[in-house]
């Protein structure tokens, strides 16, 4: 399953709740102010490091840009376009959008 | 094909709806929920989620009087009558929360969080509120 | 592959209406269907036409408008939550007393079930919300 989260792991649950349901396997992409999450050296770096063992992270780059957050983001989050982002959902089966 | 035909028959998917919000304080409970209703008459395979404050629309004894709003927490016993039987709650919620099954309203199955994951790979269809 | 996106908030507030016209328009780039938008919640409010955004920022009313013109996109708004707001095309506004209509091009009025339909006929359904 794809899976969205597009709050700030700091503002809200959504992205923990998220990262608590998702099976193996399964890719997050963070969008909106959901890209903080994919910040390097902060207080939840590490819970998305451990996460990479099981999920394939990836952020929405335009969202990443426009938060001034460009160089920033944890090795391991792979960025990609609007055009990616539709690519994530043909290539699963599903799209679970956290809010 | 029209809603008329859709429902009689056809293409059953499983739909999920995902309720994460508490009731009141935002109108995506109250939303979420007439959106079930009018889904029940196209005989999908229907499964309701309630995690997070999700949880909290099923708590028993609502009294809205005070902030004028309709009590809308009945409805959810009336789900079974258009059967949407597959009532979903995460225990994690729950217990975080400090509740258990005897505050809900209803009956419903309570799942962990690795339940829920795999009971969500399973859906065609997933709506979020 | 055919979609159906369903949008929850109106416009300005929250991203998730720009996000949205983003991703419908890099399926359609890509060559995919959109079956249908539905806006449900206070994403029924991104079909006013009486909004007057700053002219150096987007419109997004009218972006929607347009992308639906140029690929005969199906723009759903919820009538019961469009009811609650104060969205309505010239029918609904005359059958519930109203003196005026506000509806933009492109939009239609309709019921929940294009939501449900929407999900069924399509090979994916993204929501869009706060």
């Amino acid at each position: 399953m794809l899976h969205t989260v597009n709050k700030s792991p700091f503002q809200k649950n959504t992205f923990e709740s998220c990262i608590k349901h998702a099976a193996k396997g399964s890719a997050v992409l963070l969008i909106e102010d959901g890209v903080y999450a994919a910040l390097k050296d902060t207080s939840v770096s590490a819970d998305v490091q451990q996460a990479m063992g099981d999920i394939t992270f990836y952020a929405l780059e335009p969202d990443v840009n426009a938060r001034g957050l460009k160089g920033k983001v944890m090795d391991g989050v792979n960025l990609v376009d609007y055009a990616g982002f539709v690519d994530l959902t043909v290539k699963f089966d599903r799209v679970q959008s956290w809010l | 094909m029209s809603d008329e035909e859709m429902m009689e028959g056809g293409v059953q998917k499983k739909f999920c709806y995902v309720n994460r919000t508490a009731p009141y304080g935002t109108v995506y409970a109250l939303e979420a929920l007439e959106v079930v209703l009018i889904g029940a008459a196209f005989e999908q395979d229907v499964s309701v989620i309630f995690m997070d404050d999700g949880v909290f629309q099923l708590a028993k004894g609502q009294d809205t009087a005070g902030i004028g709003m309709k009590n809308f927490s009945p409805t959810y016993r009336a789900l079974e009558m258009y059967d949407v039987e597959k009532l979903y709650v995460s225990k994690e919620s729950l217990e975080a929360r400090g509740l258990s099954e005897d505050d809900l309203l209803v009956d419903v199955e309570v799942k962990t969080a690795a339940e829920i994951r795999d009971l969500m790979e399973e859906q065609d269809v997933l709506l979020t509120f | 592959m055919k979609f159906t996106i369903q949008v929850n908030e109106g416009p300005y507030t929250h991203q998730a209406s720009d996000t949205a016209y983003n991703f419908a328009t890099a399926a359609l780039a890509a060559g995919h269907e959109i079956y249908r938008v539905f806006f449900y919640h206070d994403g029924v409010n991104n079909a006013t036409r009486l909004t007057t955004p700053p002219q150096d920022d987007r419109n997004v009313i009218n972006r929607w408008s347009e992308l639906a013109a140029k690929h005969s996109l199906d723009l759903v708004v919820c009538v019961a939550a469009a009811q609650r707001r104060g969205i309505a095309d010239a029918d609904e506004a005359r059958r519930n007393g109203k003196n005026a209509d506000n509806i933009a091009p492109g939009f239609r009025i309709s019921g929940l079930g294009q939501l449900i339909e929407g999900g069924i006929q399509a090979d994916r359904l993204v929501v869009f919300g706060d």
